[in-house]
């Protein structure tokens, strides 16, 4: 099950590949250095993904206490926080030839960066308790709170680096997008789905056989 | 009436403990008036600069002050295992975590009046038109961060490495509630009044409810051994 | 696991445990522990120290969750639903429950007032006044001795009237008559029809209390006798023999 995901994910990330290099137009202003768009903005998307699986599997397990929610929200954590880091650092190679800047305190990384913070310590919230019933318990947690959160930070974010206006736009994006933009875009949005799934459930049953060691 | 009963005897009961033992709140005030000093002398002389930042240098002493006296919300419930106590009552649980919230909130409360009268003596800054919006701004920015400091200083009770985890789990989450905070305090202290930063104090007012009723919700899951 | 069999135990008892286990990581503190505790009847938990005894109590007490195994308690079951169960438990354990800077009295009226019993004052003090307390109540916990702690967490029992009674070596520490005292009151305890369960590492003080004894060797329960016919020195000596063996 977890090779054919493996392959799956392989066949995708090779398709959104060749869309983002072949097929997709070289940027007028930006020259190649936009192409990495194609790998910044859906590993950011995954990144939410993942998080709102760890929503999710949060309030399952308290609800329910299945250590296999329990596994999926520790799993989709670990892998939301790498997918986060990837995002802060595609967006430092996207900035520094394009604004000059390895960082730039726009509204987008901001908010991820804050993010990454939060899971990051969510992840270390984990490692510092040993009694697995315990750690679960209070990363569930910490996963609803961190989750609820997230809307506050985009707006809060957002609002901070806009003067004097209130927007009501949920996000700042493209204006316009041409086809083939769209759809490279849309491939390596669905191959990062694929290597987030994959990822989770080979993490996931990594930490099952864990369990399954004791006396 | 029981569940206001019992979160009512929760804060009668930290109240209380406070008055008599003085720990917490003085230690609190003297450290924010030390803050005031090294304010003043990291931030070098130029008054002008310092007043400038007021609202951020404000709700950063509220913030580091909140983290010291948060993070010990629970240190006296560690001893003579009362903690175990607290878990067996029956009876829903998220009273106590309310009675808590309410106790820490006006411990907080105080500090920031005081550190603010401070702040305006010192630094010299009239904040006289101020005070209503204030009077609003300070129990918003408050309650956000007394709910969700009280439920992490829950969680972080009995884990190791306690007086890390606390801020560096508190910090990222409080960010919200820090930006709002800091600008609506910005409008009021330039004397533009609170219309606009409505956006901003909706903002806070959110981010308590989701924070409070997140706490009742999952407070049950952290008393348990 | 057996299919639905009736896992409440005989009617008259109102604690029953059934294939008990707690694993705290790797370490398997208890494994499969069944015990039933009938009404008036006291139960002694003996073993060595690190045996598991208070890991079996504060199972027993829903202080901490089974990693197998259930609990009922008056016919609830109290791994499913533990917040019905504490209704019914009383649990006395190394630590007192206390505030240091409250008064005895407040100390009551606290604990009282958050398990939603009475709290009237005539109550509390009614309470300070079968254990022997009363002319301490305006006191500050923090001057008490440690049998006056131990008769102030009792009182606080006496007002929460529990039906099943969880104590952790609740004779040690305690003076002569302070270890008359809560012997005494244990008996009465028991007469009103309640189950008592209570850990000991000692044969001297207060093991008079207990009808049955049952031995803690390596997370398993080793013996489970009545005291009466064995006499407490066949107890001791099954005692040793149980330790000896599992060593």
């Amino acid at each position: 099950m977890n090779r054919a995901l493996g392959w799956l994910a392989a066949v995708g990330l090779a398709g959104g590949l060749v869309m983002a290099f072949g097929v997709a137009p070289r940027e007028i202003t930006q020259g190649n250095v936009q192409r990495i768009m194609y790998l910044h903005v859906p590993t950011v998307l995954v990144a939410y993904l993942a998080f709102a699986v760890v929503l999710v599997a949060s309030i399952a397990y308290l609800w329910r206490r299945s250590p296999a929610a329990d596994r999926l929200a520790h799993a989709s954590a670990e892998v939301g926080v790498l997918f986060t880091g990837l995002t802060i650092v595609a967006g430092a190679i996207w900035g520094k030839p394009t604004w000059g800047t390895w960082w730039t305190w726009d509204a987008r990384l901001t908010s991820v960066a804050i993010l990454f913070v939060m899971y990051l310590g969510y992840l270390l919230l984990r490692g510092m308790i040993e009694d697995r019933e315990r750690a679960a318990r209070y990363s569930a947690v910490l996963g609803i709170v961190a989750a609820l959160d997230i809307p506050l930070v985009h707006f809060s974010v957002y609002w901070w680096r806009t003067l004097h206006q209130p927007p009501s736009l949920l996000k700042p994006g493209p204006a316009t997008m041409s086809p083939e933009i769209l759809a490279a875009l849309l491939v390596n949005i669905v191959a990062f789905v694929l290597l987030y799934v994959y990822f989770v459930a080979k993490r996931a049953t990594v930490l099952r056989r864990e369990e399954n060691v004791p006396a | 009436m029981t569940y206001a009963r019992r979160a009512w005897i929760v804060l009668w009961k930290d109240a209380v403990t406070e008055r008599r033992a003085k720990a917490t709140l003085n230690a609190l005030l003297f450290f924010s008036l030390l803050l005031l000093f090294v304010f003043q002398f990291t931030l070098g002389g130029d008054r002008e600069r310092l007043v400038a930042a007021l609202p951020g240098l404000l709700w950063l002493s509220f913030v580091l002050t909140g983290l010291v006296g948060l993070g010990r919300a629970f240190l006296v419930e560690r001893e003579n295992d009362c903690w175990d106590g607290l878990l067996m009552t029956a009876g829903d649980k998220s009273a106590i975590y309310l009675g808590k919230v309410a106790g820490n909130v006006i411990l907080m409360l105080l500090v920031e009046i005081i550190l603010l009268v401070l702040f305006a003596v010192f630094f010299n800054v009239d904040i006289g038109q101020a005070l209503p919006p204030l009077a609003l701004i300070l129990p918003l920015g408050t309650v956000g961060f007394a709910a969700v400091g009280t439920l992490f200083a829950a969680m972080t009770a009995h884990v190791r490495a306690r007086e890390i985890l606390f801020p560096v789990l508190l910090l990222p989450v409080q960010i919200p509630v820090l930006l709002g905070a800091v600008k609506a305090t910005e409008a009021a202290l330039a004397g533009e009044g609170l219309g606009g930063v409505t956006h901003w104090l909706q903002l806070l007012g959110a981010a308590d409810v989701v924070y409070v009723v997140a706490g009742l919700l999952t407070f049950d899951a952290l008393l348990e051994g | 696991m057996t299919a639905d069999v009736d896992l409440s135990g005989p009617l008259d008892c109102l604690l029953s445990a059934r294939g008990l286990r707690k694993a705290y990581g790797r370490h398997l503190v208890l494994d499969g522990i069944d015990l039933d505790v009938r009404r008036g009847e006291g139960v002694a938990v003996l073993g060595a120290n690190g045996a598991g005894k208070t890991t079996l109590l504060r199972v027993v007490a829903t202080l901490v969750r089974p990693t197998g195994g259930r609990v009922f308690v008056a016919g609830t079951d109290a791994t499913r639903d533990p917040e019905s169960a504490r209704r019914q438990l009383g649990f006395l354990g190394h630590g007192s429950w206390l505030y240091e800077d409250l008064t005895a009295l407040e100390n009551l009226r606290f604990w009282a007032t958050l398990g939603g019993h009475t709290s009237k004052a005539s109550a509390l003090r009614g309470a300070l006044g079968a254990v022997d307390l009363d002319r301490w109540s305006e006191e500050r916990v923090r001057t008490f001795s440690a049998g006056m702690r131990r008769r102030l967490a009792l009182a606080r029992l006496v007002l929460a009237r529990p039906r099943v009674l969880l104590l952790d070596e609740p004779f040690t520490g305690l003076d002569q008559q302070g270890a008359k005292w809560l012997e005494e009151h244990l008996e009465g305890f028991k007469s009103e029809g309640g189950a008592l369960v209570m850990s000991t590492h000692s044969f001297g003080r207060g093991f008079g209390v207990a009808d049955r004894a049952v031995i803690l060797v390596d997370g398993r329960l080793a013996a489970d006798v009545a005291v009466a016919p064995l006499g407490v020195e066949g107890v001791r000596r099954l005692y040793d023999l149980a330790v000896e063996d599992g060593a």
